[in-house]
């Protein structure tokens, strides 16, 4: 099975190459079809991957480099669940947003499917290496794909605005994780993710891994758009075409918290696993406040793709505030949450585009509206077991006040889907900007299928028969720092795990009340802003937004500042407590 | 590992290219002093590998146990080049439109969306 583990990364990248090399000898149909056939192979080989990583650790030295007594020269791709199961996603979401571009982006050039494919396999590179150079090496292949594609309309001025902001921010994030990396080099001299660990395990942590961590993580979280990172976000993704906005906030944004997680729980679990609670819980405020920005700054946006970033933005701190939980319920939940809300966000972004090729008709309506429910997550849709499993990891800690302040967050972005979804969609007001993209069309039912089919699966993903236990198994594994360590260095096989069975995770009372009650509160908090709209604006909502905004100012330095100021503030804090 | 002087020049590059970058009133000047930042880390890299009176870890026709550099870092640095090329071209790239369609590189000038 080694051999088939590079594959979701190879396929794609190789597809890109060859479609760049014969850029002029073939015609358009020819790349198209590579491209598929590439993504789509890639699509397979990463569910034999993530099947075949359910029972073992399944790893791949390039180059045959094998590690000797516990050192590791070679690069490797080291799997497990979750890595594969993000591939998964990547591969598949990839392949959606493919099918979808073919007739809607008339113009799509050459390039862009090489773009896409590009990133599709630096995502899954991400997820697959066991390798911290590597690692950095994939988020700036994907932070490339990812600029080129916001800036594709460079005819558009908001979309130069968003692809310069994306660029600078993530540029500098890039060189926060390299400096972490060049540092912690120069501690372990190893870049192994399992080696790294094992030299630092059992040591007194001292500033130098301080700073590294501090560095690395923030580099993370400027890609994972967490406050006070978030700033481009909103600027970059209202602008992209719909179908890259699909891969954006399905797999790119989550890219970076994939990150965070992995150098935490095979890297800085050894020297800081005593105070872990000092790291976990400076994500986890983190984590609210930015579920909070952008479940408010959601309500006052009149750009319905800037909406749907916003919402994105909150949905990142729920996951955020499950990793930084630490618990395998609370990495679980934030799993389930990237799964549920990237394919029901995917599905809102894709029914935004509908709006490009004629006007809103009564089933766009009706998908807008349920992909606006599945984010909020009435009990067992959407992303309910997300929510579930995080409220279960918060009540373990004994941290209560979690579960109320990230259903309101949740609840006020699905507030202000429903009302725009009143708005544009039902008609009941025209003051709403569509964010409609000039020339784009293609036949309705076709681009409408894809974008049911993404609202439905991110609806059903909660009701999965023995979903949820696999994947908090899958936590486990992540967590499990010393016996990555040694299936890793020393090629241990895992032990046997109990078989799981195949049924739905009940989940507690609380998360059912809270469930209900958010959609009761979205749906009243919507139909208030749609009947007395001028109030709501005024009176209730932008008197609280109304300084979040003044600080989205769109000018790049505001936003680089803003990275510098909360590394060095989370470095200063983590500098003072984690001694 | 000699001094400490290296470590204190590439924080301070890197300072001062954040500097610019929060600072810069023109999209090439903001480009170049992001290149500004990536320097430091080359900086950073290489002398993180250095060791006093290494040669350079070329080994063919050399004795056995000869001291050289951490040829690892030279390759980090390698690749780091490539990576942050590639931005800068992009980077660059859409300063040009910028200039092209708006008559303008102030980023200030630039913005179609806030708030």
């Amino acid at each position: 099975m080694s051999w088939a583990l590079p594959l979701p990364v190879v396929l794609p990248l190789l597809a890109a190459a060859l479609n760049t090399a014969l850029d002029h000898v073939t015609p358009r149909w020819a790349h198209v079809a590579v491209t598929l056939a590439a993504v789509t192979t890639a699509l397979v080989f990463s569910v034999l991957v993530l099947l075949h990583s359910l029972s073992a650790e399944p790893l791949h030295w390039f180059g045959g480099w094998q590690p000797r007594s516990g050192i590791a020269i070679g690069i490797t791709f080291a799997v497990d669940p979750l890595g594969a199961g993000f591939a998964v996603l990547a591969c598949a979401l990839t392949l959606l947003a493919l099918l979808y571009s073919i007739p809607y982006i008339e113009a799509a050039t050459r390039n862009y499917d090489v773009l896409v494919s590009a990133l599709c396999g630096a995502c899954c590179g991400l997820a697959l290496s066991g390798d911290l150079f590597n690692m950095f090496v994939w988020l700036e292949l994907a932070g490339v794909c990812g600029y080129a594609l916001t800036g594709f309309d460079i005819r558009n001025r908001g979309a130069l605005q968003g692809a310069i902001n994306f660029a600078v921010v993530n540029t500098v994030g890039g060189y926060f994780v390299l400096i972490g990396i060049a540092l912690l080099y120069a501690r372990t001299g190893a870049l192994n993710l399992a080696q790294i660990g094992r030299a630092l395990a059992g040591q007194q942590p001292g500033g130098l891994e301080i700073v590294a961590m501090t560095l690395i993580v923030c580099g993370f979280l400027c890609k994972a758009a967490v406050v006070p990172f978030h700033f481009w976000l909103a600027d970059a993704y209202a602008v992209a075409p719909a179908p890259v906005c699909l891969i954006f906030a399905g797999i790119v944004t989550d890219i970076g918290l994939f990150g965070v997680g992995r150098v935490w729980f095979t890297v800085f679990d050894a020297p800081f696993g005593a105070q872990q609670r000092l790291f976990g819980d400076a994500l986890l405020w983190m984590g609210i406040v930015t579920a909070l920005v952008g479940g408010t700054m959601a309500l006052v946006q009149q750009h319905l793709k800037r909406l749907l970033s916003f919402s994105v933005v909150c949905h990142i701190g729920i996951m955020l505030v499950g990793l930084g939980l630490l618990s395998s319920k609370g990495v679980a939940g934030a799993a389930m949450m990237l799964l549920g809300h990237g394919v029901t966000t995917g599905g809102l972004f894709l029914a935004a585009g509908l709006l490009a090729v004629r006007e809103p008709a009564r089933w766009t309506a009706a998908l807008w509206f349920a992909g606006a429910v599945a984010l909020i997550g009435p009990p067992y849709v959407g992303v309910y077991m997300g929510h579930a499993l995080i409220d279960d990891a918060a009540v373990e800690l004994g941290r209560h006040w979690v579960q109320p302040l990230i259903w309101l967050a949740g609840a006020l972005a699905g507030a202000a889907m429903l009302r725009a979804g009143a708005q544009v969609f039902l008609g009941l007001a025209d003051d709403y900007e569509h964010g409609i993209e000039e020339g784009r069309g293609g036949p309705l039912p076709y681009l409408g299928a894809i974008a049911a089919l993404l609202v439905t699966l991110g609806a059903a993903v909660s009701v999965v028969p023995g979903l949820t236990q696999r994947v908090v198994r899958g936590a486990d594994r992540f967590r499990d720092r010393a016996g990555y360590a040694d299936r890793v260095l020393h090629g241990i096989p895992m032990k046997e795990g109990a078989h799981l069975p195949v049924v739905v995770q009940p989940t507690s009372t609380a998360s059912l009340v809270y469930g209900s009650a958010a959609l009761v509160f979205a749906i009243a908090l919507a139909a208030f802003a749609v009947h007395r709209r001028d109030t709501a604006r005024a009176r209730v909502f932008e008197p609280v937004t109304w300084p979040l905004q003044q600080l989205q100012t769109g000018v790049v330095g505001d936003y680089v500042m803003w990275v510098v100021v909360g590394t060095a503030v989370l470095g200063g804090v983590w500098a003072l407590t984690l001694r | 590992m000699t001094s400490v002087l290296p470590y204190l020049v590439a924080g301070w590059i890197c300072v001062i290219g954040l500097y610019g970058i929060v600072t810069s009133r023109h999209l090439i000047h903001l480009a170049l002093c992001l290149t500004v930042t990536q320097s430091s880390t080359y900086i950073l890299l290489l002398s993180i590998g250095y060791v006093n009176g290494g040669g350079p870890p070329i080994f063919k026709g050399v004795k056995l146990g000869t001291t050289a550099v951490d040829p690892v870092v030279q390759s980090l640095t390698l690749t780091d080049i490539v990576v942050s090329l590639t931005v800068l071209a992009l980077i660059l790239a859409l300063a040009l439109d910028v200039h092209d369609e708006l008559d303008t590189m102030d980023p200030d000038k630039i913005v179609e969306l806030q708030g």
